[in-house]
């Protein structure tokens, strides 16, 4: 049957093994979520045998582990520790490498090499991400060329959310459960008993053409429509967190000087870790290297993080000195100021900085107690 | 610019209470050595060899924590010879695990230890170099890394601030792609307090970091403590998990001893 954009077919486990050989045969490199590190984390996939079938993530402030589940689902997970930024944007970049030849200084190398991914079974929350990433690095007015490379080599598959962890705040954030654009293809799995099936839906011109390549697929039947909208919405009423984004940007930034920022500061490392987790967060810090003789130098990109004093040092010293004062940049950043810049959030709900700081601090949280203070010392209207 | 122009900048590299790992690390540059010695003149290193160039030296390198009379006198005289003077790793930097002896009574140790006690003169507390005289860069470590020695040569040879981070292990543990073992496992891992420079070497082997690098830049230890406790550290293990290579460092002194005292 014709394949067309935007509709939605009906996959078997089968077919979904077949897509991963097509998009191989393709030349893509195929990468999906694997149990790896005790975790459930993103590497290169031979077979869908290497997805983390029947296991799945449990998610609290500061913890993190692996859970059987009862059943044999291929994409049960939620999100992993990492996200796919490190695809797009690596945490170190090789820019250049020169050579002084014959006094001469000459470049040897510059930046890394892309490579055709397809990145299978990734989350709405994290294609929202990259979403993000892209009005930061290709929409503006100055792109960064690597990050385009990859882009224009990238395939994604996401899938959508039918269940949720504690950590889980997509549906506020408007960028979840089930994707609504920028993908090639969209997987959902619907395990009814022994039914095991999967509606798929084109995104894209290259998302129809590898469909295309599996025989014997039909549209989806209205069963399958009706459970996967099911499962969506059970999703969307399940999420482990949630906060108000209504008149969020002016509620921070209107409280500035809450003191709040303060008493966050008494639990705050200042680590680095909920920027160094964030699949939007894009900082970066521009390292140059020389060897002893001078003849050889080197530049790198390095993630950076607004949590570390240098990344505020200017001439006559550090701009934001009290861990109160960076906490305060990131949360405003992702939720206030970030809208002003890229008009969106710099935040997707995906939750990792609530699982991976290391002392559990919680954004929806700490967005909620703001709140929360803010309207208890409103003054209340009286009638004459 | 050398004190002689036409002559190599002279590197001195001096020993106080330490166990050389430091000063090994110098010799351990194997390759870079050459290119090291090729930029410097090694003036004074009686680890690698006995001839002495008469001072005064360019870069004084400093290994071990004053822990004598003779060696806190000794350290000025260093100073006033030297142009610059760099501190290599966590003795130099802040008194090393030798400083655990500063929350006892140095004497008692001393009568149990030596036979002949009243030969020993040693001072009640193991203290950094910084607390006797001006340190122009501490570089830290328990060994320093040999790649971060080569950096802070190279960097003063060329007139540039050295490129060694203050910020926390942590940075460098998402880099490496490293999963946090205190999420992941509950594993103790003072990595989120601690001074990156280690490349994360610890956590990549699954084992919580023991803080060989000191306290990172603002290192909220208090927090950290407040949650350790609150997963249910002993107040014991706490004591014990800033008691160490740098426990003479100020903000892990004074977490161990609160907890001492609590």
């Amino acid at each position: 049957m014709k394949i067309e954009k935007n509709k939605k077919y009906l996959l078997s486990k089968e077919n979904i093994s077949s897509l991963v050989q097509i998009l191989q045969k393709q030349k893509f490199k195929t990468i999906a979520p694997v149990v790896k590190d005790e975790t459930i984390l993103y590497d290169e996939i031979q077979s869908i045998d290497e997805l983390p079938i029947g296991m799945t993530d449990v998610h609290k402030a500061g913890s993190y582990s692996l859970k059987k589940r009862k059943d044999k689902a291929l994409f049960g997970y939620n999100v992993g520790p990492q996200s796919c930024k490190k695809f797009l944007f690596p945490p170190k970049l090789t820019l250049l490498q020169t050579k002084k030849i014959d006094g001469k200084v000459t470049v040897i190398k510059s930046s890394d090499p892309v490579e055709k991914l397809a990145l299978i079974g990734i989350k709405p929350c994290e294609l929202s991400a990259i979403l993000v990433q892209d009005k930061i690095f290709i929409e503006g007015d100055y792109v960064d060329s690597y990050y385009k490379q990859q882009r224009d080599n990238l395939f994604i598959v996401t899938t959508n959310c039918t269940e949720t962890a504690y950590s889980c705040f997509c549906d506020s954030m408007k960028t979840g459960p089930e994707a609504t654009k920028g993908f090639d293809l969209a997987v959902t799995e619907l395990i009814d008993g022994k039914n095991h099936r999967f509606v798929i839906k084109t995104g894209s011109a290259a998302g129809v053409k590898v469909l295309s390549n599996i025989e014997g697929i039909a549209l989806a039947p209205d069963d399958a429509l009706a459970l996967e909208e099911a499962k969506i919405s059970s999703a969307k009423n399940k999420m482990g967190r949630s906060i108000s984004t209504e008149n969020l940007k002016e509620l921070l930034l209107d409280n500035l000087n809450h003191p709040y920022w303060a008493e966050i500061q008494e639990r705050c490392v200042s680590c680095g870790n909920c920027t160094m987790v964030c699949p939007t967060c894009f900082c970066s810090d521009i390292l140059d290297e020389t060897s002893l003789s001078g003849e050889d130098s080197k530049r790198t990109r390095l993630w950076d993080s607004c949590f570390s004093k240098d990344y505020s040092y200017i001439h006559g010293g550090v701009v934001r000195a009290s861990i109160k004062s960076r906490y305060r940049q990131w949360l405003t950043h992702k939720f206030a100021s970030w809208v002003d810049q890229f008009d969106t959030f710099g935040c997707v709900g995906c939750g990792r900085c609530i699982v991976w700081c290391p002392v559990g601090i919680d954004v929806t949280e700490e967005i909620n107690a703001i709140e929360q203070d803010v309207e208890k010392m409103k003054p209340v209207e009286v009638e004459a | 610019m050398p004190l002689h122009p036409n002559a190599k900048p002279k590197l001195a590299v001096w020993k106080f209470a330490s166990c050389d790992g430091c000063q090994l690390s110098l010799l351990d540059c194997e390759d870079d050595l050459l290119a090291i010695t090729d930029a410097i003149q090694i003036a004074y290193f009686p680890e690698a060899t006995r001839a002495v160039i008469k001072g005064p030296y360019e870069i004084s390198l400093v290994e071990g924590s004053i822990t004598t009379p003779h060696d806190a006198e000794r350290i000025h005289k260093i100073r006033r010879v030297s142009k610059v003077l760099i501190t290599i790793g966590a003795c130099a930097t802040s008194g090393g695990i030798q400083a655990l002896k500063n929350f006892k009574d140095v004497n008692k140790f001393i009568d149990i230890v030596y036979a002949n006690p009243q030969y020993i003169d040693s001072l009640q507390n193991s203290t950094g170099i910084a607390d006797h005289v001006k340190v122009d860069f501490e570089l830290r470590g328990c060994p320093i890394n040999k790649n971060a020695l080569v950096e802070v040569c190279n960097a003063y040879l060329n007139r540039r601030k050295p490129n060694i981070p203050t910020y926390s292990v942590c940075m460098e543990c998402k880099r490496r792609g490293n999963i946090c073992v205190m999420v992941r496992n509950g594993t103790t891992c003072l990595g989120p307090v601690t001074q990156a420079g280690c490349d994360a070497i610890c956590p990549a082997y699954n084992r919580g970091c023991y803080s060989c690098f000191g306290p990172s830049e603002d290192a909220n230890a208090k927090a950290f403590s407040i949650h350790l406790e609150e997963t249910g550290i002993s107040r014991e293990n706490l004591i014990r998990l800033y008691r160490g290579f740098n426990a003479n460092a100020e903000e892990f002194k004074n977490e161990s001893i609160f907890y001492e005292q609590k």
